[in-house]
C-alpha cells in the first residue's frame, strides 16, 4: 500500500530525505525556488499517508456516520469511531468518550466557554496569560460579557516566560478556570503546565490547556498532566484543516450542557422536551467532518511512527542552529528567549518592518510569518508591531536555514 | 491620453529598466524614502487605511481642482508603493482621479510579488483615494 511506501525507512532513525519526499507540498516552487517552508506554526504540510487516507475514505468508505444500517455507513462509523480511539491514545486519555471532535482549537475553547462557562456568574474569575492566542482570550471575554465574570492575566517576563510567581497570587476562591497556552505560538515558550495544574487543583480549580502548538512537537499525556481540558488542531500536526479535538475529563463533560443543537446529539426529540445523547455525541451536533477526523488520526499514526525522540531531536537541532546563525546577523533581535522553547524563532531585524522583511524573503522562496501572530496583547507589551516568525518542523533542514540567514542579510541590506 | 494614463505609462517604462526583482524592489524602497511627510495630526486612526497589515495613513488635500494627497506607512515597501500611486494621482484633476483605473500597478511587475494582505491594503488605499477625489470633485463642481 502507498502509505507504507511513503513511510521513511525506519530502523531507528528516519532518513530526512525520505521524510521530505513524503510531503508533496515541500516540492512547491515559489518565485523559481523550492519553497523553504518556515510557517509551520500557522499550519504544517501534510504527508502522503494523510492525503491517501482521506482519498481512500472518499473513494471507498464515504457514508454518513451513526445513522445507517447499511455496510458503508458501518464502515464510515467504524473509521470515525476508530479515529476517536486513536486520538484518545494519542493524548493518553483512558476513555475515548472524553474525545470531542471540533473544528479545531478555536472551536474547542469556544465549546468550553459556552458550555462549561454557562454556570459562571458575576465576580467569578478566569485566569489566562499575557501570551495567549486571541482564540484563548476572546471566547473568555465574550463569556465575561454574558456572565459578569472577570479575566485575570498572568504577566509575561521580558524574555518571554510566564511570570510564574504571579500565578498563585491571582489564584483564589473566585477562580473558576485557568485557561493557558501550553506552547506559545509567537515566542515558542513551553510553559510549566504541570506546576500550574498542581497549584490550581490545590484550590479545586480546573485547567484548560491550549495545545495547538504543543501536539506537533512532543507527546502529550492528559492523564499524567491531570489536565481538565486539552485542545488541539489537526492542521498544525500535519493533518487536514477544519478539524481538531477537545479532550475533557468525563466528569466535566457529563455535567456540562450541550452547546449546539441538531442531529446526532439527541436521544429523543419532542416538542415537550428533548433529551440528549451521551458524551461524546452530546457535543457533536450534525454531520461531523468525517474525512477530516479520519485524516487527523492518520496524522497521529504518522507522527508516532516517525517517533517523538527523532522529531524532538531534529527540531531542537534546527532551533539551535537557526538561533546561532540568525544571532550572527547585525541588528537581529530575537523576541522570546525562554530556556525551554519549541522550534519557533520570532525576531526583528534592526528597525525594519516585519512585512518588508517577509516580502523580500517571499521573493526568495522563503515562507515565514509576519505580524502579531494573533497575540496582540503580547506584541503591545514588547512595544512592537509584530515580528518575523520562522517556525520549524522536523522536515526542515540546515541548508534551508542557511537560505533564511542569507535572505535576511539581503533584506537588511535592501531595507537599510 | 489622460494625464493619469500618461504618468502610469512613464512609470511602467521606468520599471522596465530594471530586469531583476531586487532592483525593482530597491527602486520602490527608494521612492518611498522621497515621499513628503504627512502632518502629524493625520497620523491617527481616522486617517488610517484599514485592510493594510502595515500601518498606512492618508492625508487628503487639494489645490484648485487638482488632488494633492500625502501618505505614510511604517513599512518601507508599502511606503514605496504609496509613493508610486501618489506620483500618478497628485496634481491631477479630482474628477479624473475619482473615476481612474489604477490597475497600472499590475504592470509594474510588483503587485504579484507582494503578499495578498498588502495587495488588499493597496486596494483599500486606491479605493480611499478615489472616494476622497469623488468628494472633492463634487464639491468643486458645486462651488463653480
Ligand atoms: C497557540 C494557538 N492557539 C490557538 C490557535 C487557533 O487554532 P485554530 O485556528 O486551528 O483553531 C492557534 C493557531 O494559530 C495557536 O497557535
Amino acid at each position: 500500500m502507498n502509505s507504507i511506501a511513503a513511510m521513511p525507512n525506519t530502523a531507528n532513525t528516519p532518513d530526512l530525505d525520505a521524510v521530505r519526499a513524503a510531503f508533496p507540498a515541500l516540492q512547491t516552487e515559489v518565485h523559481g525556488h523550492q519553497v523553504a517552508y518556515f510557517d509551520n506554526a500557522a499550519t504544517a504540510q501534510k504527508p502522503q499517508v494523510v492525503l491517501d487516507r482521506i482519498d481512500q475514505y472518499y473513494r471507498q468508505e464515504n457514508a454518513n456516520v451513526h445513522r445507517g444500517v447499511h455496510t458503508m455507513s458501518q464502515l464510515a462509523t467504524d473509521a470515525y469511531e476508530g479515529a476517536r480511539e486513536r486520538m484518545a491514545s494519542f493524548l493518553g486519555a483512558s476513555d475515548s468518550r472524553e474525545i470531542i471532535f471540533t473544528r479545531g482549537t478555536t472551536e474547542a475553547i469556544n465549546l468550553v466557554a459556552s458550555s462549561f462557562g454557562r454556570s459562571f456568574g458575576p465576580g467569578d474569575e478566569i485566569i489566562v496569560s499575557a501570551m495567549e492566542h486571541h482564540s484563548n482570550i476572546v471566547p473568555w471575554q465574550l463569556l465575561c460579557e454574558r456572565t459578569g465574570a472577570r479575566l485575570q492575566v498572568v504577566p509575561v517576563t521580558e524574555d518571554g516566560e510566564l511570570d510564574i510567581e504571579e500565578f498563585p497570587i491571582l489564584l483564589n476562591a473566585r477562580t473558576r478556570l485557568v485557561a493557558l497556552v501550553h506552547v506559545s505560538n509567537s515566542l515558542g515558550t513551553i510553559n510549566p503546565v504541570r506546576r500550574i495544574i498542581t497549584d490550581a487543583h490545590g484550590l479545586g480549580v480546573p485547567v484548560l490547556l491550549d495545545g495547538a502548538q504543543a501536539t506537533p512537537h512532543a507527546p502529550v499525556n492528559v492523564q499524567e498532566l491531570d489536565v481538565d481540558f486539552y485542545c488541539l488542531s489537526s492542521h498544525k500536526m500535519f493533518g487536514p484543516t477544519g478539524v481538531g479535538v477537545l479532550y475533557g475529563k468525563a466528569e466535566h463533560l457529563e455535567a456540562m450542557p450541550p452547546w449546539q443543537g441538531g442531529g446526532d446529539m439527541i436521544e429523543e426529540v419532542s416538542f415537550t422536551g428533548t433529551t440528549f445523547n451521551e458524551i461524546p455525541h452530546k457535543f457533536e451536533a450534525g454531520t461531523p467532518n468525517i474525512a477530516g477526523v479520519i485524516g487527523m488520526a492518520a496524522a497521529a499514526d504518522y507522527l508516532e511512527t516517525l517517533g517523538w525522540s527523532w522529531i524532538k531531536q531534529q527540531e531542537q537541532d534546527l532551533l539551535g542552529y537557526a538561533t546561532t546563525q540568525l544571532s550572527g546577523i547585525e541588528g537581529l533581535r530575537i523576541i522570546g528567549t525562554a530556556p525551554k522553547k519549541a522550534a519557533v524563532l520570532s525576531f526583528l531585524v534592526g528597525a525594519t518592518h516585519p512585512y518588508d522583511v517577509g516580502s523580500v524573503l517571499d521573493r526568495l522562496g522563503i515562507a515565514v510569518r509576519t505580524g502579531h501572530h494573533c497575540t496582540q496583547p503580547l506584541m503591545k507589551q514588547y512595544g512592537i508591531p509584530g515580528t518575523v516568525r520562522a517556525s520549524f518542523a522536523f522536515y526542515n533542514t540546515r541548508p534551508e536555514i542557511d537560505r533564511l540567514a542569507e535572505g535576511l542579510r539581503r533584506a537588511a541590506q535592501m531595507l537599510a | 491620453m489622460s494625464v493619469l494614463t500618461e504618468r502610469a505609462q512613464n512609470l511602467i517604462e521606468e520599471f522596465e529598466l530594471f530586469d531583476d526583482w531586487m532592483d525593482r524592489y530597491q527602486h520602490v524602497i527608494d521612492l518611498g524614502k522621497e515621499l513628503a511627510p504627512i502632518d502629524e495630526s493625520f497620523r491617527s486612526s481616522d486617517y488610517r487605511i484599514h485592510g493594510c497589515q502595515s500601518q498606512v495613513w492618508l492625508q487628503p488635500g487639494q489645490e484648485g481642482a487638482n488632488v494633492q494627497f500625502r501618505a505614510d506607512s511604517d513599512a518601507q515597501i508599502t511606503k514605496g508603493l504609496i509613493a508610486i500611486l501618489l506620483r500618478v494621482v497628485n496634481d491631477a484633476p479630482a474628477h479624473e482621479v475619482a473615476g481612474a483605473d489604477l490597475a497600472f500597478l499590475d504592470q509594474l511587475e510588483l503587485k504579484e510579488h507582494l503578499s495578498p494582505t498588502r495587495k488588499n491594503g493597496l486596494d483599500a488605499m486606491i479605493k480611499q483615494i478615489r472616494l476622497y477625489a469623488g468628494a472633492m470633485a463634487a464639491r468643486s463642481s458645486q462651488s463653480s
